[in-house]
């Protein structure tokens, strides 16, 4: 695929477009994916999760530069979320993203979040394989502002940084499930605020209630993203855990944990694609209209429409 | 999936008023569209950079300085030595009539001036990339 080509040759535009094809699922992104999908697998990818406001785009284009001065090439999805109401979107990562933005070996690349929920938006795994094939050493995914249920970035990366800020209030907030159960590592950004000790300590608390089975203990490390400082131990710690999936066979449980979901999905969305490909969304709305008129129930009718997949 | 239609709106150079940039960057994004918002004192490199990193349908520019005339050329070639021609490219702010007219022989598709109505751009834009495709 010719596409495809250019992309291994190194053409931007080629990465650009078939990301743009993959989000708007054109003719051919799937082809062109499971063409793409041998040359993957190399890079280390990073996801930074965290509130609005807790400077995870600034923290991204810190750890870009740092990553570039150690030689490492870099990908940058940033997520911002899609209007419900209109289906656009302002997004504005790049504003924060100065620093590493004229540099070529950098390829950055905004979504949004297109109605999807969970922090990422349905098509960042597939775009995250783009620039893995690229060639790109690290990848480093950031979520929409999260809150306490936006998780999923965890099926998309090896590591990943819960960015919080100092003051985010009293230690229950922190014991609450969700967020943070995924951090493998814990940065408390802005930290030149008042609290930023109180936090970590905080957080270190929470973590020591934690099951120690991984053999992984989060490190919990303070930054002021702004002045470039703490932004070393952060990349330094990344690099560790990388080792440490390595070396203790973790690497291997997370690619399966992920290549599980990442199947069921494609599964699940070919079975859609194939329903309604076949021209049964007349038989749909026949069904809608049934259930309303009180002639059927929803999950007989469900059975009804799943029967051609089941013969 | 639909499509949808992508644009990168950038302030070039020093001027620091970036408040039409930010109505238009609204306007669109009620509209439905993806705007890519890369803020104040862009140099060219980034705004062409980022609008194929992006894989945008447009180039939105705004600018108040007085230096449409030297910045909005220096896109027009980097688009060019990038075989990025094909995207559009809008200018807006503060430009005389017979600039406005040299910059549409180097490929600028079209300049919105002050009092422009944010639907004009947003309804040109539409038509603008549907009748591309």
């Amino acid at each position: 695929m010719e596409i495809l080509s250019r992309l291994l040759d190194g053409d931007r535009r080629a990465v650009a477009r078939l990301m743009s094809m993959a989000e708007n699922d054109s003719p051919g992104a799937k082809k062109a994916l499971a063409e793409l999908y041998p040359h993957t697998g190399n890079a280390h990818i990073i996801g930074i999760t965290g509130p609005p406001g807790s400077g995870k785009s600034t923290l991204v284009d810190k750890l870009a530069l740092f990553y570039r001065t150690k030689g490492k090439t870099v990908g940058i999805i940033a997520v911002d979320p899609t209007s419900p109401f209109t289906g656009g979107a302002l997004l504005g990562d790049r504003i924060r993203m100065n620093e590493v933005a004229l540099d070529k070996e950098v390829f950055i690349r905004s979504m949004g979040t297109r109605g999807h929920l969970g922090g990422l938006a349905l098509k960042t795994g597939d775009l995250v394989k783009i620039l893995d094939a690229f060639g790109k050493d690290i990848i480093l995914v950031e979520t929409v502002g999260a809150g306490q249920s936006e998780v999923e970035v965890v099926k998309t990366a090896h590591t990943t940084v819960i960015v919080e800020v100092p003051g985010m209030g009293d230690d229950i907030q922190a014991i609450k499930a969700g967020i943070l159960e995924i951090g493998d590592i814990f940065v408390i950004n802005k930290s030149d605020m008042e609290g930023a000790d109180e936090t970590s300590r905080e957080l270190d608390a929470m973590l020591d209630m934690n099951p120690e089975n991984s053999g992984w203990r989060p490190p919990i490390i303070q930054t002021i993203a702004n002045s470039n400082i703490g932004v070393d131990e952060v990349v330094e710690a990344m690099d560790q855990h990388m080792e440490h999936l390595k070396s203790t066979g973790n690497y291997h449980k997370r690619i399966k944990a992920r290549t599980r979901v990442e199947l069921m999905e494609i599964i699940r969305d070919n079975i859609h694609s194939y329903l309604i490909e076949s021209g049964q969304d007349e038989k749909f709305d026949s069904l809608v209209d049934m259930i309303v008129n009180g002639e059927l129930d929803p999950y007989t009718a469900a059975e009804e429409f799943v029967k051609p997949i089941k013969e | 999936m639909e499509k949808k239609i992508r644009v990168l709106v950038a302030k070039p150079g020093l001027d620091g008023h970036d408040r039409g940039a930010k109505i238009v960057a609204r306007a669109l994004r009620d509209a439905g569209m993806e705007v890519i918002y890369t803020g104040l004192h862009q140099v060219p490199e980034r705004i062409v950079e980022a609008a194929i990193q992006e894989d945008v349908d447009v180039i939105g520019m705004s600018l108040l300085s007085g230096a449409h005339m030297t910045l909005i050329p220096d896109v027009m070639e980097l688009l060019e030595e990038n075989e990025a021609s094909d995207i559009i490219v809008l200018a807006g702010g503060i430009i005389p009539q017979e600039d406005a007219d040299r910059l549409r022989e180097m490929g600028v598709d079209r300049t919105f001036g002050p009092g422009t109505r944010t639907d004009e751009i947003v309804e040109y834009i539409r038509s603008k990339v549907l009748n591309r495709n």
